[in-house]
């Protein structure tokens, strides 16, 4: 707990809202008469279905297998039948419709404990296996596959994020207050994997029932706790490897090319269950808060649970409910449609209340006042970047680095003109994105032509020379050349649709032939002067 | 772009308008302070100031179809205002305060675009407005109370104000006189004057004018302006690098010169303690709309400030440094910007931006759309 602290700049502290919630143990959720399971809970693709409509599915069975890249699978957290397999509303921040397997559950969900599996049994590449079957992905919120960073060369450092650092956000706390040694066994099985020099739990300082839970449950073994002082964000990786070991990820880099590791307590308990219990990722803590639910706390929720049933199941008071966001007030997404279910990545609902979220106003001119930049974590020019991307100059946003901003929203909270600042960056980003697009496109296409382009002149040089040698009386090279160009004049105006060389490859057999006629017809008329024949 | 509901649903909450109060009330020590050596005068031109300024931002707001009621709520013209007002001499007659505000309002900030758009400080260009158009009464500094002949009240204030002559008919210029019957100028207009026709600042010194550090009444006013500083900086309303910047550039160019030649340079606690030091440095050049941005841009900005006080009250024409040495230091602001750019998370080295087309870093749309209008109007590209 002595270890020394890097500190990161920027940063704020904020009202933490989490005591409501976390005062209540973990509850667990009945399962819902229909749970959604969207493809893509995942950085990467959306997983590709391997059932069918109609079909019965069993508790943990496999639904849809990753796809190539950051994908993971989907499992069934009930008996069922698939309902459908189609568009629906999804907890994303597009608020689009994507595709889900829907299962109509015919029980309550409640499972007899698989027999515990001893990992000491495992071999390093089963562990893998299950892990990677296991569907897990960062719970934390990136949503990248676990698995995927479980990299076969021994990384430095492991580090276990504990810091849940937006406000209203407790089911980390709650987790590490009451399935501590779960966790930690987790990070054994992880540290055993990676086969780190140093692994180090961090976990903020608000939570002292956490930090003496972990602490106990860390005793004897070579994990480090490490007590983080309370400031937004603190949490985000970045900015928790610079606090804790002192160095930057360069841009372009990841974290685990510098030997660092890190994964959320939820992803490290999800591991456990996946080796111990063999159960895939089929249930997470959800904290269900906000002014307009009766009984905010933080529940055991089925993944595919929809959020309207959650929060019904919380006591939701819809009179009073202005606003569902999903995650934390400063990073979260507001939700359109209650029916999205739970995801991997839904780590908070809150069911705000009136005057408990701020109204969306129309914000006052900057008078460059500098706070955001006083806050923003990357040390970029908040206010500059605004500026630029207001005006659509996004290649000055992008000089100024606006691709480190994480979109923290430190800076955007902070505003007193409340300008929507990270909305600006989102738009700048997307831009740049565009643009990069479509250069590369443009470039593609170029890279195309030309590489026709070159094969045709090939083409053509072979079916010359091929000509060429099946007439080996023509001696003459230049009528022919004279010829040829006319002719593919005349033929271009014809048949515009033809390219240009393939024609001229096709009408050489007729150039040579008229060169052949009209070399006839030279010997003939030698005696006339050459103004005339040309 | 759409203006969805977008994170963070939670904010600090909109505070422009409080900023600008706490900034308001924060000169109140150096107000009373000024008022209590100075008389009523300082307090009816404040008044006429913030009076024009918001009448003139509401009548420019109408006329560029703004809602002038939300707008004003920024309190931001009302703090122009209230500068200009504590920058005027405490006696100026009422048309310097109402065309200087309305001046600075006007020209210096609605027409750039309004709040966040203006390249310089308002209240300076304002003064520095008069400054030029009606120098004799710009520079009519009456001598602190304790040191006037006939010291105005109440009555007599206003009367001067609006009328130019007190109720029993005596002019400003009679009221300038001291006990002994000279005409006194500021401490800092005696400084120049005097050293240059030949004397020692020793010899300066001893005149009524002076106090124990700076002018008499002046370094108290300066003391109640550090204070009401102080709290702005207890309050984190404004950063320390340009009020410390600007203190540092001064204080660091009149010790140099003073430590090479005391007889004819005034000692730097002078220079801190006399004139608007310290309501420029807390008060004027932290205006953040034209100040630099980045933390080590503020500081290079409020040195550049100090360090042309300095050079202006010392070897310039006018002794009123602050507002050109703000004015000045506004103009560069756009340049330190550019090259004080902070590094960025992950990046290898702090980095100078490559030059963009309308030659310095834009500050607002406003800007680059009149850079892109001069580009189309120039007859040579």
């Amino acid at each position: 707990m002595s270890r020394q602290l890097f500190g990161f700049p920027g940063g704020i502290v904020l009202d933490d809202h989490k005591d409501r919630a976390a005062e209540n143990p973990i509850e667990w959720l009945p399962l819902p008469p229909l749970l959604v399971l969207p493809l893509k809970q995942h950085a990467g693709l959306p997983a590709i279905p391997v059932v069918t409509e109609g079909q019965r599915v069993h508790y943990g069975q496999l639904l849809a297998k990753p796809a190539a890249g950051r994908s993971a699978g989907v499992h069934a957290p009930a008996d069922g039948e698939i309902s459908f397999i189609g568009l629906h509303p999804v907890p994303d921040d597009s608020n689009q419709y994507q595709p889900c397997i829907g299962i109509c559950t015919d029980e309550t969900g409640a499972h007899e404990e698989e027999e515990l599996v001893d990992d000491v049994c495992l071999s390093d590449d089963d562990l893998r296996e299950r892990i990677a079957q296991a569907g897990i992905v960062g719970l934390g919120g990136a949503g990248f596959p676990s698995a995927q960073k479980l990299t076969e060369t021994p990384v430095k450092w492991l580090i276990i994020n504990g810091a849940e650092c937006e406000p209203y956000i407790s089911c980390d706390d709650r987790l590490m207050q009451e399935r501590a040694p779960a966790i930690i066994e987790g990070v054994q099985i992880l540290a055993r994997l990676l086969k780190p020099e140093l692994v180090l739990f961090a976990i903020e300082d608000n939570k002292p029932a956490a930090i003496t839970a972990v602490a106990e449950a860390c005793h004897e073994t070579n994990i480090e706790l490490v007590v983080i002082p309370t400031k937004y964000p603190s949490g985000a990786q970045k900015q928790l490897i610079q606090n804790l070991l002192g160095f930057e990820i360069p841009r372009g880099k990841h974290s685990v090319d510098l030997g660092v590791v890190m994964y959320n307590t939820g992803t490290c308990y999800a591991i456990a269950r996946a080796i111990a219990h063999s159960e895939p990722l089929l249930r997470r803590i959800v904290t269900v808060t906000g002014d307009a639910v009766d009984r905010p706390g933080n529940y055991d929720v089925a993944i595919g649970t929809p959020i309207e049933y959650v929060l019904q199941s919380a006591g939701l008071n819809p009179n009073k409910l202005r606003r569902v966001i999903m995650g934390g007030p400063i990073m979260g997404i507001a939700l359109n449609e209650l029916s999205a279910p739970v995801s991997k990545l839904t780590n908070c609902l809150i069911a705000a209340g009136p005057d408990e979220l701020d109204e969306t106003l129309a914000p006052r001119p900057c008078i460059r006042c500098g706070d955001c930049m006083e806050v923003c974590p990357a040390s970029l020019l908040p206010q500059q970047l605004f500026w630029h991307i207001e005006s659509e100059q996004h290649e000055k946003a992008a000089a100024l680095d606006l691709a480190v901003c994480i979109e923290c929203g430190a800076c955007a909270y902070v505003c007193p003109s409340q300008i929507p600042l990270v909305q600006y960056y989102r738009h700048g980003k997307a831009v740049l994105r565009q643009q990069q697009q479509e250069r590369l496109a443009a470039q593609q296409a170029k890279a195309r032509f030309d590489a026709r382009e070159q094969r045709l002149q090939q083409k053509q040089q072979q079916r010359a020379q091929r000509k060429l040698a099946a007439a080996p009386a023509l001696t003459e090279p230049e009528p022919v050349t004279v010829a040829a160009v006319v002719v593919t004049k005349n033929d271009a105006e014809i048949d515009a649709s033809k390219p240009v060389i393939a024609q001229h490859n096709d009408r050489l057999a007729d150039v040579l032939a008229a060169a052949q006629r009209a070399k006839a017809k030279k010997q003939q008329t030698d005696a006339t002067p050459p103004e005339s024949s040309s | 772009m759409s203006l969805a509901i977008s994170s963070p649903h939670r904010t600090r909450g909109e505070r422009v308008g409080q900023v600008m109060r706490m900034v308001i009330y924060c000169t109140a020590p150096g107000m009373a302070t000024l008022m209590a050596f100075f008389g009523w005068g300082s307090l009816f031109q404040v008044w006429l100031c913030i009076l024009a300024c918001v009448v003139g931002e509401a009548v420019v707001l109408s006329l560029r179809g703004r809602d002038p009621r939300h707008e004003l709520k920024d309190c931001s013209a009302i703090l122009t205002g209230l500068l200009l007002g504590l920058c005027l001499p405490p006696y100026a007659p009422w048309w310097i305060a109402i065309s200087g505000s309305l001046f600075a309002i006007v020209v210096a900030k609605q027409l750039y675009g309004g709040l966040g758009m203006n390249p310089f400080n308002p209240a300076m260009v304002g003064y520095v407005f008069l400054l030029i158009s009606f120098p004799i009464a710009m520079t009519s500094w009456t001598p602190p109370l304790a040191l006037s002949a006939t010291p105005p009240g109440l009555i007599d204030s206003i009367m001067l104000i609006a009328t130019g002559n007190t109720w029993d008919g005596q002019s400003l210029q009679t009221l300038r006189a001291g006990i002994d019957g000279f005409t006194m100028a500021t401490p800092l207009d005696h400084l120049r004057t005097d050293i240059a026709q030949g004397q020692m600042i020793s010899e300066v010194v001893n005149q009524q004018v002076f106090g124990a550090f700076a002018g008499f009444g002046w370094e108290w006013v300066n003391l109640a302006f550090l204070i009401g500083g102080g709290v702005l900086l207890q309050q984190k309303i404004i950063s320390w690098h340009i009020p410390i910047g600007l203190l540092t550039g001064l204080f660091g160019s009149a010790l140099i010169f003073y430590v090479w030649n005391p007889d004819v340079y005034a000692s730097p606690m002078f220079h801190l303690l006399t004139g608007g030091s310290m309501l420029g440095a807390f008060f004027i050049a932290t205006d953040p709309v034209t100040a630099c941005t980045s933390a080590r841009g503020r500081w290079y900005y409020g040195l550049g400030i100090g360090v042309l006080v300095y050079v202006i009250r010392t070897f310039g024409g006018y002794p009123d440094a602050i507002a050109f040495a703000v004015l000045l230091l506004n103009l560069a602001a756009p340049t330190i910007d550019h090259y004080t750019v902070p590094r960025a998370y992950g990046q290898p080295s702090r980095k100078i931006l490559a030059p963009v087309p309308s030659g310095t870093a834009p500050r607002s749309t406003a800007d680059s759309a009149t850079a892109s209008r001069t580009q189309n109007k120039d007859p040579a590209s």
